[in-house]
C-alpha cells in the first residue's frame, strides 16, 4: 500500500437512483472548469482501482446489491461519499414506494454532500475531506488497530484536519505552524 | 456458427453514467442479440405526484431528469394549464421557449462530451464540457440554479428575466457559436472519429418508423418527426422552426443531427429574444384541476408525453409521463444486433440514453 494514496485518489461513480442532476455535477468536477485532476483525482470505471466511492441517489431493492458489491470490490482503505440529498436521506423521493432511504442504509458513508443538485464546489470539498478519512484509515491499518471503535476515533480526529489544510492552501499565506 | 457467449454489460460500466443492464449474446465478436433489463433507478415518481398538490408537484416532476429538468417541468405545467383551460401570458411562453432551447444546447453539448469519452477522445470530452459551463453560467445568473431551476410554475414563470439579461444571453450564445464550431468540426472531420461512427449501427427510415423511434434518433434516419413543428407548444410557430434531418441513419448521422440542432437552438434563442414582448409573466390560476389533458414536448432526446387527470381538487388523480429513451430502446436493440462488441458503447450512447427519465 502506497503512502501516496491520498495524493492521487481514484474515484468510482455509481448512480443509485438519482435524477442525473448530481451525476452530471460529478462529471462536471472532472472537466476544466473545476478540474479535480489538480488534486490527482481520476475517475475510473473499475471499482478495484478506486479509493473513493461516489454514490448519487438513494438505494432501492434492485440496486442495493450492486452498491454493496461495488463497495466490497474496492480495496482497503476506502472512503464513501454520498452526493446529493437523495444519497444522504432520500430527499424529495423519501416518500416514494421504491426508495429505501440514504446510501448509509446499505454501506458505511464517510462524507455527506447535501444539495439538490449538489454543487461541484461542495462535491470537491467532500472528496478532499474524504481524503483525510482515507489517510486516517490507512494509518489505522498500518498500526493494526483492530477494534472498530478505535478506527472510528482516529477517523473522527482526522476529519477536521484536511479542511484546515485546504483553507491554508487557498489563502496561500501559510505561516501557521 | 461459433459458440454463443453471454456478456453482461452494466449496470456499472465506464461509459454509462447511469445504470442499464444489457445481456449481450455473442457469436465470436458479433452481437447476435441484446436483451435489455431496466429497473435500477425506478423511484415511483408518478405515485409521488398524486400526494403532492399541483404547486409542489412541479418540483417533483423537474427531478424526473436533471439534464432536461426545465423541459419536464414545462411539460407537466403545460398539461395542468391545459386542464384548467388557462392561457399563460405571451412573455412567459417566450421565456419558457428560450430556457428550453438553452437546455437543449446544454444537453447536446453534454452528450457530445460523453460520446467523445465513449470513443476514447478525452480532450474532446473536456472541451465540450468546458463550453457547456458557459451555458450553465447563464442558467445560474438568470434562474439561480445550474441543473434544476424550478422557475416554471402553473400560470407562468416564478420570476421574470430582465431585457438586459436577455440581451446579454443573446450576445454570449452568439459568441459561443465559433467556439462550438471549432469543437464540432472535430466530430465531423476527424478521421479517427469518422472511422468509429460512419456506417456503424444503421437504422433505416422504415425501421425507425416501425420501431417508433423519436427525436434525433428518428431524424437521423430521415423521419421528419419533431413536436416543435407539429404541436402548438411554446412560440416555435412564430420562430419559423424547421426540423433538422439527416438521411444516413448511422452513428455519424445521429451526431450530426445533434450538432446542427445546437446551432439551430442558438438561432431560435436569438430570434425569440428579438421578438419577446413586454408584459406580465405570471397569472392567477384556479385552485383545482378537473378533467384530463395531454401535452407533447420535444425534449433534447425526443418526444415526451405528459398526461394529467384531475379530480376537482388541488391534487392530481393520475400523472403519467412517457419519455423519449423509453421509445428509443427498441431501436437501440435493433442496431445492436449484428454489431461488433467494440461498437456496443457507441450504439448505446448514440440514442442518448437517459435512464432516470425512462424509469422515473
Amino acid at each position: 500500500m502506497s503512502a501516496y494514496v491520498t495524493k492521487s485518489p481514484w474515484v468510482v461513480h455509481y448512480d443509485g437512483s438519482s435524477c442525473n442532476g448530481c451525476d452530471i455535477e460529478v462529471l462536471a468536477c472532472l472537466t476544466p472548469m473545476y478540474d479535480v485532476e489538480r488534486f490527482g483525482i481520476i475517475n475510473c470505471g473499475n471499482p478495484k482501482h478506486a479509493d473513493v466511492f461516489l454514490v448519487t441517489g438513494s438505494v432501492n431493492e434492485q440496486n442495493k446489491g450492486i452498491v454493496k458489491q461495488i463497495y466490497e470490490q474496492m480495496p482497503e482503505p476506502k472512503v464513501v461519499v454520498a452526493i446529493g440529498i437523495c444519497a444522504c436521506s432520500g430527499g424529495i423521493f423519501k416518500d416514494c414506494y421504491n426508495v429505501l432511504g440514504g446510501v448509509d442504509q446499505v454501506i458505511p458513508v464517510d462524507a455527506y454532500v447535501p444539495g439538490c443538485a449538489a454543487r461541484p464546489e461542495a462535491i470537491i470539498d467532500a472528496v478532499v475531506k474524504g481524503l483525510g478519512v482515507l489517510q486516517a484509515k490507512r494509518e489505522a491499518m498500518l498500526n493494526k488497530v483492530e477494534k472498530v471503535e478505535e478506527v472510528e476515533e482516529v477517523v473522527e480526529d482526522a476529519v477536521e484536519e484536511p479542511a484546515e489544510e485546504v483553507a491554508e492552501e487557498v489563502k496561500s499565506e501559510g505561516g501557521e505552524e | 456458427m461459433g459458440k454463443r457467449t453471454i456478456i453482461p454489460f452494466g449496470p456499472q460500466h465506464p461509459v454509462l453514467p447511469e445504470p442499464i443492464h444489457l445481456d449481450l449474446v455473442l457469436e465470436d465478436e458479433t452481437v447476435v442479440e441484446a436483451i435489455p433489463s431496466i429497473g435500477y433507478i425506478h423511484r415511483g415518481l408518478e405515485k409521488l405526484c398524486e400526494i403532492k398538490d399541483f404547486n409542489q408537484m412541479v418540483y417533483v416532476v423537474e427531478r424526473i431528469c436533471g439534464i432536461c429538468s426545465f423541459g419536464h417541468g414545462w411539460g407537466a405545467v403545460a398539461s395542468m394549464e391545459g386542464a384548467m383551460g388557462v392561457q399563460v401570458p405571451e412573455r412567459a411562453e417566450y421565456l419558457r421557449t428560450i430556457l428550453h432551447e438553452l437546455g437543449r444546447v446544454h444537453s447536446h453539448l453534454l452528450w457530445l462530451g460523453l460520446l467523445a469519452d465513449g470513443f476514447g477522445f478525452e480532450s474532446l470530452f473536456n472541451h465540450c464540457w468546458r463550453i457547456r459551463e458557459t451555458v450553465l453560467d447563464l442558467f445560474e445568473k438568470n434562474t439561480g440554479g445550474r441543473v434544476v431551476f424550478s422557475i416554471c410554475k402553473v400560470g407562468g414563470m416564478r420570476k421574470d428575466i430582465s431585457n438586459e439579461n436577455l440581451k446579454e444571453m443573446q450576445e454570449v450564445m452568439n459568441g459561443l457559436k465559433a467556439e462550438i464550431k471549432e469543437v464540432t468540426d472535430v466530430f465531423i472531420n476527424d478521421a479517427s472519429v469518422k472511422n468509429r461512427m460512419t456506417g456503424v449501427g444503421v437504422l433505416t427510415k422504415e425501421e425507425a418508423e416501425e420501431l417508433c423511434a423519436v427525436g434525433p434518433m428518428a431524424r437521423a434516419s430521415g423521419v421528419p418527426q419533431d413536436i416543435r413543428m407539429t404541436d402548438n407548444h411554446g412560440v416555435y410557430g412564430k420562430l419559423g422552426f424547421e426540423p433538422v434531418l439527416e438521411e444516413a441513419g448511422d452513428c455519424m448521422a445521429r451526431t450530426v443531427v445533434r450538432i446542427r440542432e445546437v446551432f439551430q437552438s442558438i438561432d431560435l434563442i436569438s430570434k425569440a429574444i428579438d421578438q419577446i414582448p413586454d408584459g406580465p409573466v405570471d397569472m392567477k390560476v384556479p385552485n383545482k384541476i378537473e378533467g384530463e389533458y395531454i401535452t407533447r414536448m420535444e425534449q433534447p432526446r425526443g418526444e415526451a408525453f405528459y398526461y394529467v387527470k384531475g379530480g376537482g381538487t388541488k391534487f392530481l388523480k393520475r400523472m403519467r409521463v412517457r419519455t423519449p429513451t423509453n421509445m428509443n430502446i427498441p431501436a437501440m436493440v435493433k442496431t445492436l444486433a449484428g454489431a461488433d462488441l467494440a461498437d456496443v458503447p457507441m450504439l448505446v450512447l448514440t440514442i442518448d440514453p437517459c435512464i432516470s427519465c425512462t424509469e422515473r
